[in-house]
Formats: C-alpha cells, structure tokens, sequence
C-alpha cells in the first residue's frame, strides 16, 4: 500500500499534515484576500466616482 | 464604537503588545538568558543548586540505562569535558539517542546527579538520508560523538 | 545620477499601473514553485537519517519563517523610505505587507511547533529564537493596531512607521540567537558559510519553495498595495481615467 504508506508519514502523520495543511490553507487565503482587498477598494473607489459625478 | 473609542482601544492593543513583549523578553533572556548549562558550567559551580535549571549536552554512547518495569531512564549528560549523571521518569522524544543532543529540566540531587522533570531532544542542523549518513560516520561502537 | 524612474515609480498612478501589469507575473510562477516544491519535498526528497519523515515540515517552516523576516526587512525599509524623504507610497507598501508578514510569521511558529512536539519532545520552549519569532508577530500586530488606531493617515503612517522601526532591533536577534546563546533551536542549515549542511536531493526542494513564497509574497504585496493605493487616492483626478478603463 503506497498510498497508504505516504500518508502514514513513517507514524509523523499527526504532525507533517497539519503543518503543510496549515500552510497551504494561509497561503491560498492571503491569496484571496488580497484579491478581495484590491475588488473592494477598486468598488469602492468606483462607487464614489459615480456618486460624485451624479452629485455634479 | 466613536473615533475616541477606536484610538483607546489602539492604545490598549499597543500597551499590552509592549508589555507582552517586554515580559517575554525578560522571560528569555534574563532568567533563561542561557537556555541551558553544559555539564562544564555545573562543575564549575555555575549552575543554581536551589532553583530548576536545564542540563544541556550529548547523550553519552552506552550510559542510556532502563529500569526493567518502570519508565525510569538513567543516563549520562557529557560535553566531552566533564559529565553529570542523570535521573528521569517519562515518555523519551523520538530523537533521544546516545550520542546525540538532549537538554533536561529539573534540579540538582546534592549528589553530584540530576534528577530531569523533562527530558527534549536537541537536534543538529544536517540534514541527510540514513545512506549519507552511514557513509560519513561509520557505526561503530565506541566511536564517540560528533 | 538620474533618479527620474524613481520619482516615477513612487507616483501613485505609475505604480498602480506597473503593479497591475506585474503582479500576474509574480503570483502564476509562486503557484507553480511552490506545487514543484511540494511534491520534491513530500514525495522525492528521501527521509532523513535522524528525524525520517517528520523532517519534512521544514519544507513549510523555514520558507514560513523567512518570510516572517523578509516581510518585516520590507516593511521597515518601506517606513524608513517613507519618514525620510515623505514618500506617501511607501507607507502604503509598508501597512500593506504588515499583514502578509503577520500570518508567515503564525505559520512559522505553528509549524515550528508541530515539528517541536514529536522531535524534541514539547510543543513550546522560551528558547531565544522561538521567544525572538513570537516578539516579531507581536511587533506586526502592534503595528496593524497602532495605524488602526489613529484616523489621520498621514499621523498613523509616522507613528507606525517608528514603531516598525525601533522594532527592526529583533531581525538580528532572531537570526543570530542560536548562536549568540545556547537554545533549544539548532543553527542555520543553507545560509551558514561553507559547505551545506544537507544533501542536494533534500535541498532543492528547499531552495524552490523558498523562491515560490518569495514570488508569492511580492505577488500578494503588489496586490495589496494597489489597494491601498485606491484607497488613499480616492480623490486624485487619474483614479478617474484610471477605473472607466
């Protein structure tokens, strides 16, 4: 079983999975973050822009 | 919350940041300014005989001894220079070995021992597959360690 | 000396741009350095001959933990940048790495902390180093809060920016500790001088994942300094060109 083998660890298991987990989950949610970061200021900015120019 | 709310609530965050940090500075390196004494240091007389301290030094190759029927392991603690036995009931780290790093809390026994609460492994910084690592040091008893 | 392209580069509206462009070029590489890094360390690299296995968080913690330097070198040159010579942008790039260089700071120490428990026998020590690293997420947060804290942008840049900079003091701290006093944390494997203290088939592994989170942080950076960016020119007239793009 290689598959099983591979997720065993050598019995490190407990502690090899949750620290690559751990570190692909912060990754993959600073990604998204900053996405959302720059989609938002970037709403935003236009939202306010429309309001201006509806205000002129 | 008020903008005035906001600027205590930042300065809070900020004062309990400093003093955090500040205590554990203190924490690290005043008290525990060494993590650990090498068995030189405790002969010499430099290690607190009334307080806890932490003994730090390599496993000595064939000391590593076992009660039979308890968790009692006996063991001695050397830095090539002068060794200091000791005493420990417990669950060992994986990387307990002779030969190799380890560092025990605990306390002075007033008989030349020490008698560990915690026994951590100290693990060097080569990295290696078991191949290499046969290849460069040979197993071999009474090769003493490195 | 013609410094034309800095002074070029530090205005808004080019950076904005320049970020935009660039910042695809510097996320797609991350994403595939760090998957060819994944598989070489949890599949091809060999297990080591003291720690089998579980040597491998390294893969994800020594990448963590230079971030957590890297990020914060960034953020006090970018504070120093900007006390200085009165850069707006560069206060803009310094609150914007404030937060990346707060999580890789959490993940090097929790990884950090998964790989203490089985190999050296205790989840935590207050050990120099891990003391330092711990010290260097508080100064991140510190800094988040003292900016959060004062409404006036231009006010809270100043006063973050001095807090970044007393806080520099840590970065030796941290990566000298383990030779400056006897801690629990080994010393240096790949930046000590000589010859390597591991194997090629462990090392490159190690040495992509650490080109992939560097790529990645300066992709995140790029991305979060255009928000920033949006957020404090909010009235500048190019803004207005630049969104009915």
């Amino acid at each position: 079983m290689n598959a099983a083998r591979f997720l065993a660890m050598g019995g490190y298991a407990a502690y090899v999975w949750p620290a690559f987990g751990l570190a692909c989950a912060v990754l993959l949610w600073n990604a998204w973050a900053a996405r959302r970061a720059h989609a938002r200021a970037r709403a935003e900015a236009q939202r306010r822009l429309a309001g201006l120019e509806a205000d002129a | 919350m008020t903008p005035r709310h906001r600027r205590m609530v930042g300065v809070a965050a900020i004062l309990a940041g400093v003093g955090a940090a500040a205590l554990l500075a203190r924490l690290a390196f005043e008290e525990n300014l060494l993590y650990f004494f090498s068995p030189s240091q405790i002969a010499a007389g430099e290690a607190p005989v009334e307080r806890k301290f932490r003994v730090g030094g390599l496993v000595t190759p064939g000391s590593v001894q076992r009660d039979p029927g308890s968790l009692t392991v006996r063991f001695v603690v050397t830095d090539n220079r002068h060794s200091i036995p000791v005493r420990y009931s417990g669950v060992l780290p994986d990387l307990f070995k002779e030969g190799k790093g380890v560092v025990a809390n605990g306390r002075l026994d007033g008989q030349g021992g020490f008698v560990a609460e915690e026994v951590l492994a100290k693990h060097d910084e080569n990295y290696m597959p078991p191949e290499v690592a046969d290849s460069m040091h040979p197993p071999q008893p009474g090769g003493g360690g490195g | 000396m013609d410094r034309t392209w800095l002074h070029k580069l530090a205005s808004p509206p080019h950076f904005y741009r320049i970020a935009g462009r660039l910042a695809p070029w510097l996320g797609w590489p991350a994403l595939a350095l760090i998957l060819i890094g994944l598989y070489g360390g949890l599949v091809l690299a060999p297990a080591d001959h003291q720690q089998g296995e579980g040597f491998r968080i390294l893969y994800v913690h020594a990448p963590s933990a230079w971030l957590s330097m890297l990020v914060y070198a960034t953020l006090a040159l970018a504070s120093g940048i900007g006390l200085i010579w009165r850069i707006k942008l560069a206060h803009a790039v310094a609150l914007a790495a404030a937060p990346i260089g707060a999580w890789f700071t959490f993940v090097a120490l929790a990884t950090g902390s998964l790989w203490g428990k089985p190999m050296w026998g205790t989840w935590w020590v207050w050990d120099a180093r891990l003391t330092a690293e711990l010290i260097l997420l508080f100064l991140y947060l510190g800094f988040l809060a003292l900016h959060g804290a004062i409404d006036d942008t231009g006010r809270a840049d100043r006063a973050a920016a001095v807090l970044a900079l007393v806080g520099v003091i840590n970065l030796p701290v941290i990566h000298y500790s383990v030779y400056w006093w006897n801690t629990l944390h080994q010393g240096a494997t790949i930046t000590k001088l000589g010859k390597p203290s591991i194997t090629f088939d462990m090392l490159w592994p190690l040495l992509v994942m650490l080109t992939g989170f560097t790529l990645c942080f300066a992709a995140l950076l790029t991305r979060r300094v255009q928000a920033e960016i949006l957020r404090r020119e909010r009235d500048a007239a190019w803004l207005r060109a630049e969104l009915a793009r």
